[in-house]
């Protein structure tokens, strides 16, 4: 069974081609309207979220499929101590494909052991968030119009930004790439990734807590939220917040074909009156999230049928 | 000091001496009904003092549990008092349910029942990472 559970279980070339498919359903929406016609898609969100749940079922009925799931934890059988991996089995005899998230890291892959059908990671805690990377890496691709050679700047949240570490896995696998983490002390990006994935692979990166000195050299701003459910104190939450804050002022310095990025949604840490800047990509990048949703659905579903 | 030696049964040799009682809690020999004798200091030409466990009965050893602890232990098989197979461990590559993720968010700690299962990260640095989370953890035996 092909699931999707971490970027890396896509080959690069798996990832151009769905890229490259993307590209097609957004120039030719209609030649892919019936392709997942009779196919469900069960979205269950264990974990609240707008975007990524109505991009899935978007993806899915723009591909002429249906949608089924539920939202919140406290609808499903969860509330009555189901297990994660039986309430995933469950919902496996019904659909065709499940896009889950879940707030406890791993999650995706203990249901992945007993699915019947693929599993798409829709985000587990801190951890992971593979089909936000595509996004990313389709925005990427339709701004600068290549995946190698440039500059990227992470900014925020390094700690806890699953979309950050799947990003920096999915990159790490391009060439000339130069990676700047920006962040405060205790939101630094883990030690994990650092060793397993920048060291090993002999990756150049810095680390810096200035935004304001990394931002001339950036091609590419990746702005992150620090995420208020991810802290168990409050006060470092509140003493964090708004540590870094993206507005007209900062990007002065910055070079003219920069492309500001956030995996959204946003609280203080880019101003709005940064959005009519076309240098900020981020609702383009909203509807791009769609789109490689609907390439990775229709992929999923061929390699498992 | 004489301890008898054994006719059908396994001989867990060059442990790092003080380590036995370890690997005695970990595979569970105090549920054996049969001799175990654990041997503590015992003089050694190469490692100066190790310990050795003798177990009189045939049995499974859990391989990869003491490749884990230690992949320099030797496993003696023993039948009709010689010796019949010398098995040497290597680190494993996966560990299933044999240490357990710390890591307060990952889905194993919120549900113990699934299995605990760690990957081989860094045979230099003997790290593991959790399946689930990706956390790592050192050998901590």
């Amino acid at each position: 069974m092909r699931n999707l559970i971490d970027v890396t279980d896509l080959t690069k070339e798996e990832i151009n081609a769905l890229i490259a498919t993307a590209e097609d359903m957004i120039a030719h929406p209609a030649d892919y309207q019936e392709v997942c016609r009779h196919k469900q898609l069960a979205t269950l969100f264990f974990e609240p979220s707008t975007r990524t749940r109505l991009s899935f079922e978007s993806a899915m009925l723009a591909l002429g499929g249906s949608v089924l799931g539920f939202s919140a934890a406290g609808s499903s059988s969860t509330a009555k101590g189901e297990t994660v991996v039986d309430t995933v089995h469950t919902v496996s005899c019904y659909a065709d494909i499940i896009a889950m998230r879940h707030p406890k890291e791993g999650a995706p892959f203990a249901a992945a052991q007993r699915s019947e059908v693929p599993i798409i990671n829709a985000g587990d805690g801190g951890h992971n968030h593979p089909t936000q990377t595509l996004t990313d890496l389709l925005t990427i691709h339709r701004e600068k119009g290549r995946l190698d050679d440039f500059t990227i700047g992470y900014c925020g949240d390094l700690k806890f930004g699953r979309t950050v570490h799947s990003l920096v896995n999915a990159l790490a696998r391009e060439t000339g790439i130069r990676f700047v983490f920006i962040s405060p002390e205790e939101l630094k990006l883990p030690d994990y990734l650092k060793q397993n994935v920048l060291d090993k692979n002999h990756l150049n990166y810095e680390e810096t807590t200035s935004l304001e000195e990394a931002i001339p050299d950036l091609d590419i701003l990746y702005m992150t939220r620090v995420q208020k459910e991810r802290f168990f104190n409050e006060a470092d939450y509140i003493r964090l917040k708004d540590t870094y804050v993206l507005d007209p002022e900062k990007l002065v310095p910055a070079k003219k074909d920069l492309c500001i990025l956030h995996p959204l949604p946003r609280v203080n840490e880019i101003s709005v009156a940064v959005d009519d800047d076309p240098r900020a990509c981020y609702f383009r990048q909203v509807k791009n999230g769609k789109f490689i949703r609907m390439a990775l659905i229709q992929q999923l579903l061929a390699w498992n049928a | 000091m004489n301890i008898d030696s054994i006719q059908n049964g396994v001989v867990i040799d060059h442990i790092k001496s003080g380590k036995s009682m370890d690997i005695y809690r970990y595979l569970h020999l105090d549920e054996l009904d049969c001799q175990v004798a654990i041997i503590k200091n015992a003089r050694s030409e190469h490692m100066g003092r190790k310990d050795i466990i003798k177990i009189d009965t045939p049995m499974e050893v859990d391989l990869d549990v003491l490749g884990y602890i230690d992949p320099d232990i030797t496993v003696n098989i023993i039948q009709d008092g010689k010796l019949v197979e010398k098995k040497h461990l290597a680190l494993p590559e996966k560990l299933v349910n044999v240490i357990h993720c710390k890591n307060p968010r990952c889905i194993t700690v919120a549900e113990p029942q699934l299995d605990a299962i760690f990957l081989l990260n860094d045979p230099e640095k003997h790290t593991y990472r959790c399946a689930y989370c990706d956390t790592e953890k050192k050998r901590s035996i």
